[in-house]
Order: C-alpha cells, then sequence, then structure tokens
C-alpha cells in the first residue's frame, strides 16, 4: 500500500502572548484519513497549536503546510472543518438557520437537512440554540463544522464537559467521519476519548510534544503493561518494591505507591509475602492495565486533569 | 442549496434582532412612548387666561367679570400682595373710586400684558368707544408647533441609539462569544459581514423612520411637507453616519461594558446639543461650528428644514457632506482595525 498522502505538517512552531511561551517548538504530520490528538493538561499549549494551524492565530515562528497551502489561505478554509473549544453560536437561531448559515459560506458542501439528520438533531430542527442541551449544543458545533464537507477536522475538546452518553455520540460522530476517508486533529484531557479515537496521539506539556506515538505505543513504552496501586501503614520503601518480581517502576501516587509490572501474576504475590515479612498492614491493593495516563505521569510526574 | 452568504448574514442579524423583544422595544417602543408624553406636555392648548386679583371691591371685580379673557379673584390687600408674589396672579388692581392702581412685575410679558388688558376692559365697562373697528386674525401655522419640531428630533435621536446599540453591542458580544472567531474560520468573505451589518441596518431604519413618521402624522398632525424621497435618503445617510461610528465601536471596544462607556461618551453630547428636544441655537456662538459638525445635528436640521419647512434637499448640502463624512471615514477607519478576536 502506499504511504497516505501528508494533509498537515508543521515543525518547530512557536508562539509567545507577551511572557507566555503558550507553544515552544512543536512539530506535526498528518496523515489522509488518521485521526491525530494532542494530549494534554491545562494551559500545555493544545488550543494555541490547534488555532495556528487552523489560521486564526498568527505564529511567533515555525513552518506549517495544510493541505499544501499556508494556514488561513482561503481555499484552506474551504476544506477545513472547525468546533473551537468555547464558541457560542447565535442564541436566537434555530439549529437549522445556524447550520444553513454556514452551509452558505461553502462553496461546496453537504445537503444542510442530511448534516442535520447525521448530526441527530431532527428533532430539534426549529429550536433555537439556547433552548439546546449541552451535547446537543457540540452537535450544532459538528455540524456546523461537517457542512462545508471538509477533509480535515479540526475538534479542540469535542467532549468536554459532557455527560457520558452524548460524548459516546460525539466519538460515533468522528468516527463515522474518519471511516468517511477524512482526517483529523483533535485535542483532549481525556485519555480515554484519546485512545478511543486516535490512531497517532502527541502528548503535549508546556508547549512541548514530550512523546508521541499510536496508544499501544506509548503504554508499551512504559515497559510494563500491568498497574499495581498499593497501600500500606506504614509504608514500604521504594527499594525494596522496585526489587520485586518483573517491577520496572515505583511512584508515589497520594499515600500509594504505583508499581509498574510486566507481570502481575508475579509481582503481586511477592508484594504481599513482602508484606507480610515486613509486618505492614496492607490498606488497599488494585490491579489494572496500564494507560496513557500512566504515561503521561512517567513523563510529567503530574497527573493528566486539574485534581 | 447553497444561498448568498451575503443574505444569510443579514438574516441572522434580522432574525435575532426581531426575536429579541428588549431590543424591539427599544427600537420601536420607546420613541412611541416618548413621542406621546412629549405630544401630551406641549400640545397646543387655548391660550392660557389672564390672572388678575382685585383688591376687596366687589363692584369692580364683577365689572371685570365681563371680560372673557380675564380671570377674576377677589381677596384682602394682603392675601392679593402675597399672590402676586407667588405669581399665581399677574396684576394686582386696586381702586378707591377715583383713581386705579395697578401693582404688576414689569420684567414678566404677563404682568405687562395684563395691565393693558384690565385697563381696557374698566374703559370699555366705562363706556369707551373705540376709534377704529378691529378684527383678529388667530394663526397657528402647520410646522411652527413644539411637537412639529419635535417629531424630526425624534427621528434622528432613534436612527442613532439604535444605529449604535444594535452594531456596535452586537459586534462586541458576538467577538466575546468567540463567534466571529468561529465566522473568520470560513471561507466567509469578511467584506460580507460587514456588509450584512450595514443592509440590516438599512432595513430597519426604514421601518423606524416609516412608524415615527407615521405615528407623528396620525396621533399629532404632523406632516411632511417636504418630499418624501428627500426624507427618505436623508434618514438613510444619518442611519449610515451613526452605523460608522457604531462599527469604529465595535472595532475597537473590548467588552461590552467598554462598548456600552463608548456609546454613551458619542450619544450624551449629542442628546444634549444636537437640538433633539430644543434648539440648538441656545447656545453659545462659539460652540456652534462644533454642533454642527455633529452628525445628529446635521440629520435633525435638514429632516426639520424638509418635514416642517418643505426645504429642497440642495438647500441642505452642509448638512448631507457632515453626514457622509460621518459615514465614510470612522467606517474605513474600523475596516482596518476590525479585529475577529
Ligand atoms: N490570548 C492569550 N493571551 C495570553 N495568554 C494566552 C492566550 N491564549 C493562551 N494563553 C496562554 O498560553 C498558554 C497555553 O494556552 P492554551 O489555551 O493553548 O492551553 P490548552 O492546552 O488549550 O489548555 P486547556 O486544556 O485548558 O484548554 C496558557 O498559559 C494560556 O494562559
Ligand atoms: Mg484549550
Amino acid at each position: 500500500m502506499p504511504e497516505a498522502a501528508t494533509v498537515l505538517s508543521c515543525t518547530g512552531l512557536k508562539k509567545s502572548f507577551a511572557d507566555v511561551h503558550a507553544v515552544r517548538g512543536v512539530d506535526l504530520e498528518l496523515k489522509k484519513g488518521e485521526c491525530f490528538g494532542l494530549l494534554g493538561p491545562n494551559g500545555a499549549g493544545k488550543t494555541t497549536t490547534i488555532e495556528i494551524l487552523e489560521g486564526l492565530t498568527p505564529l511567533d515562528a515555525g513552518e506549517v503546510r495544510i493541505l499544501g497551502k499556508p494556514p488561513g489561505d482561503a481555499s484552506v478554509r474551504e476544506r477545513i472543518g472547525i468546533a473551537l473549544q468555547e464558541t457560542e453560536l447565535p442564541e436566537k437561531l434555530t439549529v437549522l438557520e445556524c447550520v444553513r448559515l454556514f452551509r452558505s459560506f461553502y462553496s461546496r458542501g453537504r445537503e444542510v437537512d442530511a448534516v442535520i439528520g447525521h448530526l441527530e438533531l431532527d428533532e430539534k430542527r426549529t429550536a433555537r440554540v439556547a433552548k439546546l442541551s449541552g451535547g446537543q449544543r457540540q452537535r450544532l458545533a459538528l455540524a456546523c463544522a461537517l457542512v462545508g464537507d471538509p477533509d480535515l477536522l479540526f475538534l479542540d475538546e469535542p467532549s468536554t464537559g459532557l455527560d457520558p452518553q452524548a460524548r459516546l455520540k460525539v466519538w460515533e460522530i468522528v468516527l463515522a467521519f474518519k471511516a468517511a476517508g477524512g482526517t483529523v486533529l483533535l485535542t483532549t484531557h481525556y485519555m480515554e476519548e484519546a485512545a478511543r479515537l486516535c490512531d497517532r496521539i502527541a502528548i503535549v506539556d508546556h508547549g512541548k510534544v514530550i512523546a508521541r506515538g499510536s496508544p499501544q505505543e506509548l503504554v508499551a513504552s512504559l515497559g510494563a503493561a500491568q498497574v499495581i496501586e498499593v497501600t500500606t501503614a506504614p509504608p514500604l520503601s521504594d527499594e525494596v518494591l522496585k526489587a520485586l518480581p518483573s517491577v520496572v517502576r515505583v511512584s508515589p501516587k497520594a499515600d500509594a505507591r504505583v508499581l509498574h509490572a510486566a507481570d502481575v501474576a508475579a509481582a503481586l504475590p511477592a508484594l504481599l509475602e513482602l508484606a507480610r515479612a515486613q509486618k505492614v498492614q496492607v490498606k488497599n491493593v488494585t490491579t489494572r492495565e496500564a494507560t496513557l495516563e500512566d504515561v503521561f505521569v512517567h513523563l510529567t510526574g503530574s497527573e493528566l486533569r486539574d485534581a | 442549496m447553497r444561498s448568498s452568504p451575503l443574505l444569510e448574514l443579514t438574516r441572522m442579524r434580522m432574525v435575532t434582532f426581531l426575536r429579541d423583544p428588549g431590543a424591539l422595544f427599544w427600537v420601536f417602543g420607546f420613541p412611541l412612548v416618548l413621542a406621546f408624553v412629549l405630544g401630551l406636555a406641549f400640545r397646543n392648548r387655548p391660550p392660557d387666561p389672564i390672572h388678575v386679583v382685585v383688591v376687596a371691591n366687589a363692584p369692580l371685580a364683577q365689572a371685570l367679570k365681563g371680560d372673557g379673557t380675564l380671570n377674576i379673584e377677589e381677596a384682602a390687600l394682603d392675601d392679593a400682595r402675597w399672590r402676586l408674589r407667588r405669581a399665581q396672579v399677574d396684576v394686582l388692581v386696586q381702586s378707591d373710586g377715583a383713581s386705579i392702581t395697578y401693582r404688576y412685575d414689569e420684567t414678566r410679558p404677563e404682568g405687562r400684558v395684563a395691565r393693558l388688558a384690565v385697563e381696557r376692559a374698566i374703559e370699555r365697562s366705562n363706556g369707551r368707544v373705540d376709534t377704529l373697528r378691529a378684527t383678529d386674525e388667530k394663526v397657528s401655522e402647520p410646522g411652527s408647533r413644539y411637537i412639529d419640531f419635535l417629531v424630526p428630533g425624534l427621528i434622528g435621536m432613534n436612527l442613532m441609539g439604535s444605529s449604535l446599540w444594535a452594531i456596535a453591542y452586537g459586534i462586541v458580544d458576538a467577538r466575546k462569544k468567540k463567534l466571529l472567531k468561529r465566522l473568520a474560520a470560513t471561507p466567509m468573505k469578511r467584506s460580507d459581514y460587514l456588509l450584512s451589518i450595514l443592509l440590516s441596518r438599512v432595513v430597519f431604519l426604514v421601518f423606524e423612520t416609516v412608524v415615527l413618521i407615521a405615528i407623528g402624522w396620525l396621533a399629532f398632525g404632523v406632516a411632511v411637507q417636504g418630499s418624501f424621497a428627500a426624507v427618505g435618503l436623508l434618514a438613510l445617510l444619518g442611519g449610515l453616519a451613526f452605523a460608522g461610528i457604531a462599527l469604529l465601536i465595535g472595532a475597537l471596544a473590548t467588552s461590552t461594558e467598554t462598548a456600552g462607556g463608548l456609546m454613551n461618551l458619542v450619544m450624551m453630547p449629542m442628546y444634549l446639543l444636537s437640538g433633539a428636544f430644543f434648539s440648538s441655537k441656545h447656545f453659545p456662538d462659539v460652540l456652534q461650528p462644533f454642533i454642527k459638525a455633529l452628525p445628529l445635528t446635521a440629520l435633525n436640521d435638514s429632516l426639520r428644514a424638509v418635514i416642517n419647512e418643505a426645504a429642497p434637499l440642495s438647500s441642505q448640502w452642509a448638512q448631507v457632506a457632515v453626514l457622509l463624512a460621518w459615514g465614510l471615514l470612522p467606517f474605513f477607519v474600523a475596516l482596518r482595525v476590525f479585529r475577529w478576536q
């Protein structure tokens, strides 16, 4: 199979606001048909990055090509769809009027009714924006992004603040767009969302990409697929924990210790045996698969989401 | 099918406005209420009678009551003087049978008129015969009443208020809600957005002007003496002048609060100086060139000339020039400094 075409590339992207270095050298490359995720905590520079690529924010330094053109180019705007992190569509307009307004901007695009149907907003066609629920508003935002029949979709935190059901619907829409050959760049705080939607991920922190790869590759980079979280009183020392079989890494998390282990079946009995031998009380122990969250904590030493 | 972006944007603005009861009231309801209240206060009443107090003299009072223009009261001297001091009466009349004394405030025209009227009534009742036969012709020229002055001023004021409010506030609000940013990311032509603002303004401006003129005519008999086309053109130029200013405010203000402040800064001086409620000619001569350069003055003055005096548009070229300047200069500055986020 031939290598898919590059839809978007940027190198050395930099942007500062006064004394805040929001983006400090970001390189990205998106292939046609993939969904690429920028995963990072608050203030990491995700929105700034995506808005530079959308042509909304001028960059300080770096090189950007989108569909072969510089960002913000009129022909590029015809072919991208956008949902900003926060947009309030005109409250007094109805769903139908909103979508029709956005449709009118594009020289070619999809049927307004078809898009409304696809986004499951039929029942709300004549409802005003002000009366929509959070999930419906987000779907309307997606309708406005999709009505121009874009090749490339930019979604800035498409499911933040939504309940799980509404989030699932958003995911379905993104996956359907991708299945039809569309390319997506999205930002998110949710590792679950990134794992579910994205073919490749860049973890962003303090304006820099600190790791990239597919979700599986990133988790594999931990060198241990399993996680054991254990709380004991008094705490066991990191050195003894690290010496347990197949444990590659130990890190603190509040009162608990987080053990990255290649093989839980080997590590867990040894851990319990150690506790008994040292006469410490095991207050809590859980095991689970390693996730992107663990990758993030490992790389930055902090949680992905603000506590 | 795809419709024209300019039309869709214009429709968005109009629909937004029409679905906002508050905005509707301020643009259409408020001027009506204002016109009615002011019209009631200043409606043409029959002339006030002349108030006369007679000091304890029943026969004299009785004699004077024969004159319909006089309103006669009788009182003791102290009481009568007190009433004169309070300007409850215009003249105090005191007679001892042989001579007569008039007491009045010479600086009040009413006092002087009252004195003459009482004197005439007394002389007539004493049998004076006029040497010439007099006929009274009472005039009330259309276009010279206060309400005639008021209606064009209200039209001007309303065009200013609605243009500034709808445009400047609308832009700042759309920017705050990131709607401008969202639109800027589409292939929408920036000029379409700005044009749609002007276009929807023109549509509403026609309605506003027609409604106010119709009310003025139906409720107060204020007729347009000059040409309707001239009124329409002036309203259009005025509306565009204020739209230009509003666009500039919308381009500059970063918050709705600053926009509100800037709008008041622009509108307040004009409410006071531009002769909406009373003639701007009352202000000192040194201020006149400045006052005449204000768009609302130009609009009010030219509307009054056309509506009340049937002046042809050509006689209003100076006002038209002022309005054009206000329409064009801020508009082009606004285009340069307009921020989408
Ligand atoms: N217009 C601006 N002016 C000044 N500083 C800004 C501006 N936009 C962003 N910043 C700063 O740049 C940094 C990166 O912000 P950005 O919005 O890109 O983060 P983010 O990763 O999208 O965060 P979040 O997850 O909270 O949306 C932050 O410190 C922010 O305060
Ligand atoms: Mg963001």
